[in-house]
């Protein structure tokens, strides 16, 4: 495989009627990384996901998958894509076995090469014992496992996740997180949408954070919160309705106050010191938390605003 | 590429059982009535009334079968299974996705048709070598149906409208399309209604196949009203599959 990208977008828009979805973004991303799209809901990123799985055309701007144009090479590059929609389309009155074959069959790949193929994944997502009872039957984070291995049937290039994880318990995001890490150690590239910031710091070696159709930051977890936050956070809570009215005795207590509804962040380098600096200055928050800084702070410095809903 | 989708289904064997019971219930139950009686041996052109209403069950039942599996099925198959956006993501185009839904109605309509011709050959007054082209014919109009109301469904963002489309087409085809009179003793207002619709093409090709009464003028107007039905119906459900999945 080369290393020129796998996608490549200049300028890309997407517009419905006259609502602005993706406000001209720029994106590179080569063969084997993984990357991630990062922000709430409504930020163009499933929009943005739709364009790169060539069903959706591009309103204006360049976009390149594999180095092919999706307008005239749609099915080509289809033909070499995973992907694993945000809602699982999988067939609830057939068997997890069925739904790989068929799958299977509409890229035209044998039907014994088919069975092969979805014994192994079945295998690889865990659910050999499950493979022969009906869909319906398997629990949220089986089914997101069997769409996981139903995009991965034309052995694809690229695998494209939406919301990868949205609505599974903790367990079955780990599983799930898993299997996708020893994916990305077998050289496929995976780019996912997600609005958790945990997801994002697991999984992608770079990332976009998006917001209202646009990138406002880009680079590797790492890199973004060095760049846009400091190395310690404070958490304080005062009591109810009290947050906004400590503002004023917080001001100069480390780099950036953040006042939200339910606490006041203190981005500092050195988290316990200003945490002695509230107490000295005679301030008895209810309770305190020192964390290191998060993609969350890193969201909410570029947006103004909480990625939870 | 062919793309047969579904063919597991558990619910194919019962798709004639309704057919077979209106043969018997109408045909059987409403022919004692009708059938001694010399005026209304005329009117039907002196064949026993099951053999007048039999040929036509297959036409309405490839309707039926067509309007069942394309009106909740096709939406579904965009909002509530999405089992077209998932065909969409792979190496498939809408035309395909188009023809792979076609040929599952197609081969819908067939086994239910051949349910009902099945009955239509035990039944000495039914019994002909015409059953072999009135299938195909049966299924030509069953394809009719399912153009125009998967296009009706896929354009549709929700099934509100389903219903009526059962109450409103598909029911009074079905009792006024000439399957069970001859729609000339229809008023004369709405003979021409009927000469429009497929559905009585439909049945009369099917009745003339297997009475062999059908000439061959006839038969030739019949199937080209059928294709001049269908085709744009094709056209378009190409062009609402190829923008809602692809959008």
């Amino acid at each position: 495989m080369s290393d020129s990208p796998v996608i490549l977008a200049h300028s890309l828009v997407k517009r419905f009627g006259s609502f602005e979805a993706v406000k001209g973004i720029d994106l590179e991303v080569s063969p084997g990384e993984s990357f991630g799209f990062l922000g709430p809901n409504g930020a163009g990123k499933s929009s943005t996901m739709r364009m790169i799985a060539g069903v959706s055309p591009v309103t204006e701007g360049v976009l390149r998958i594999f180095g092919l144009d999706p307008a005239v090479a749609g099915s080509a590059i289809r033909n070499r894509l995973g992907v694993v929609p945000q809602a699982d389309n999988l067939d609830g009155e057939l068997t997890p076995l069925d739904n790989l074959v068929i799958y299977g069959r509409y890229f035209d790949i044998p039907r014994s090469e088919c069975v092969e193929r979805a014994r192994e994944l079945l295998e690889f997502v865990q659910l050999t014992d499950r493979s022969g009872g009906r869909v319906d039957a398997l629990s949220g984070g089986m089914k997101r496992r069997l769409t996981i291995a139903r995009g991965l049937m034309n052995r694809p290039e690229m695998l494209l996740l939406d919301e990868p994880t949205t609505g599974l318990d903790p367990q079955a995001r780990h599983i799930l997180w898993d299997r996708l890490y020893r994916l990305k150690q077998q050289g496929v590239t995976l780019v996912l949408t997600t609005h958790y910031m945990d997801e994002a710091e697991q999984l992608c070696d770079r990332l976009v954070v998006m917001d209202a159709g646009r990138i406002v930051a880009e680079g590797s977890p790492r890199d973004l919160i060095t760049n846009y936050s400091t190395r310690e956070v404070l958490e304080l809570r005062f009591s109810a309705g009290q947050n906004a009215q400590h503002e004023a005795q917080l001001t100069g207590l480390g780099e950036r106050l953040e006042v939200l509804a339910d606490r006041v962040l203190v981005y500092t380098e050195d988290g316990e010191s200003a945490l002695r600096e509230v107490h000295t200055r005679g301030m008895r928050p209810e309770s305190s938390l020192v964390r290191r800084s998060s993609l969350e702070d890193v969201f909410l410095r570029l947006t103004g605003r909480s990625l939870a809903e | 590429m062919f793309v047969l989708r579904r063919i597991w289904k558990t619910n194919l064997t019962l798709s004639f059982l309704q057919p077979l019971l209106f043969f018997l219930g109408m045909g059987l139950g409403v022919g004692s009535l009708i059938d001694n009686r010399t005026s209304s041996a005329d009117a039907l052109g002196n064949i026993s009334y099951a053999a007048f209403l039999g040929p036509g069950l297959l036409a309405t039942t490839a309707m039926l079968t067509a309007a069942g599996e394309s009106l909740w099925p096709v939406l579904g198959g965009f909002k509530w299974e999405g089992f077209y956006e998932a065909m969409a993501a792979t190496r498939l185009t809408a035309t395909q996705v188009v023809r792979g839904q076609f040929l599952w109605l197609a081969v819908r309509i067939g086994i239910a048709v051949g349910g009902v011709a099945l009955v239509l050959v035990v039944h000495p007054d039914t019994r002909s070598f015409g059953i072999i082209p009135a299938i195909p014919a049966a299924m030509l109009c069953g394809l009719v149906f399912t153009a125009w109301i998967t296009a009706w469904a896929a354009s549709r963002e929700y099934d509100t409208s389903f219903s009526n489309v059962q109450r409103l087409v598909v029911t009074p085809l079905f009792l006024f399309g000439g399957a069970f009179y001859p729609v000339d003793s229809l008023p004369d207002l709405l003979k021409p209604v009927a000469w429009v619709t497929p559905l009585w093409h439909g049945v009369e090709l099917c009745r003339g196949f297997i009475l062999q009464t059908l000439g061959f003028t006839e038969c030739v107007l019949h199937l080209l009203v059928l294709v001049v039905w269908l085709i744009p119906g094709w056209v378009i459900c190409n062009h609402l599959f190829a923008k809602r999945l692809y959008r």
